[in-house]
């Protein structure tokens, strides 16, 4: 049986996607057959991420349709045997997803593989409903401003109602709380939230903070998920993050400001 | 404290204050999420029914869920106008 993550915000822009390509690549990595699969239907960019935009043939939506196998739509990633793809769709119908069809399909994903992530749309729409409802854990992905975490409370809320575990009186999906775009320096200077404040606001287990970091953008050119630029600090926090997930004792990094010769110089200690 | 820590303490930063408007926020916004699904669908139909017998108005009536750790309250407020039978 497969583990089924969802990775959720509420908010857009502030890092489904690259998450859930860099960790879906880091349980590959790590040796747990991975699918990744793109719920935005309309708007798919998981595809472009993983740098696979041009071997998509089938999509989600034609497997849910019958007229492509599971096989014929999964994309197998190029640096990583374990890992596999299923775009999403670009056709304009909203309701081109349903809830039969994609428990259907988790389900005969979980035959094979060892985790499936979900990159759930932005919004509260069926896309992001249908990504959330047969999870077993939900990576939240929150920016450390007020927006940000205001959307995050309202997919706890809905994660804790509107899911298959919810309605079935399960145990609850288990939450992470994945901040990122986070800036020690501004932080330390009063002008952007905690960790601590967005945790004590949201109570929610930290599974890893993300810096802002230039090497997120350097790695959505060229389409290779971060993880994989193991020198770069995002890239290091994903991988920190894919082994605390697994169960690793794993120290918090990337929480204090870097200090550079101007800080060693004024920083005292 | 050095030099920069000098600087900084002279400076508030706004982080406080989005901290506080999102703890307000959320513990509001918590607490009608843990309302029962039909409170609006209840007042509704309560409001119909009273106003079947006297004539107020939408504004005369609060309705105030609580909710603690053994206990549920629903609050009915209805403020009657001074002359409240209906002449039928």
């Amino acid at each position: 049986m497969a583990r089924i993550i969802v990775v959720t915000s509420g908010k857009g822009g502030v890092g489904k996607t690259t998450t859930s390509a860099a960790i879906a690549m880091g349980l590959a990595k790590k040796g747990h057959k991975t699918a990744v699969i793109d719920f935005d239907v309309g708007l798919r960019n998981l595809d472009l991420i993983m740098g696979c935009e041009r071997r998509v043939v089938y999509d989600f939506v034609n497997v849910i349709n019958g007229e492509a196998s599971l096989n014929q739509a999964l994309i197998r990633d190029k640096h990583c045997d374990l890992l596999y793809i299923l775009p999403a769709s670009q056709t304009r119908d909203k309701d081109a997803l349903s809830q039969e069809g994609v428990g259907k399909i988790l389900e005969d994903l979980s035959k094979d593989f060892q985790y499936i992530v979900c990159d759930s749309p932005a919004g509260i729409e069926k896309g992001a409903h249908l990504a959330m409802y047969f999870a077993d854990d939900a990576f939240v992905v929150t920016n450390p401003e007020v927006s940000s975490v205001r959307d995050s409370d309202r997919m706890l809320g809905l994660l804790s109602s509107k899911s298959r575990r919810a309605e079935q009186n399960e145990e609850p999906i288990k939450e992470y709380l994945l901040l990122s775009r986070y800036s020690p320096d501004r932080v330390k200077l009063g002008e952007m939230l905690s960790v601590d404040d967005v945790q004590e606001i949201l109570s929610l287990h930290l599974l890893g903070v993300i810096p802002e970091s230039k090497s997120v953008l350097n790695a959505s050119n060229s389409g290779t998920p971060v993880i994989l630029d193991e020198k770069s600090d995002a890239g290091q926090a994903y991988a920190d993050i894919v082994a605390r997930y697994l169960g690793e004792e794993k120290p918090h990094r990337f929480i204090e400001e870097k200090k550079g010769l101007f800080g060693k110089l004024f920083g005292g200690k | 404290m050095n030099l920069l820590d000098y600087f900084r303490a002279s400076k508030v930063g706004s982080a406080s204050v989005a901290k506080e408007r999102l703890q307000i926020l959320v513990a509001h916004e918590r607490s009608s999420r843990n309302q029962p699904s039909y409170l609006p669908q209840l007042q509704r139909e309560l409001l119909e029914v009273i106003r079947k017998y006297i004539n107020v108005d939408q504004e005369a009536i609060s309705f105030n869920f609580e909710q603690d750790d053994n206990q549920e309250t629903l609050e009915l407020n209805i403020v009657l106008p001074d002359y409240h039978t209906k002449n039928i």
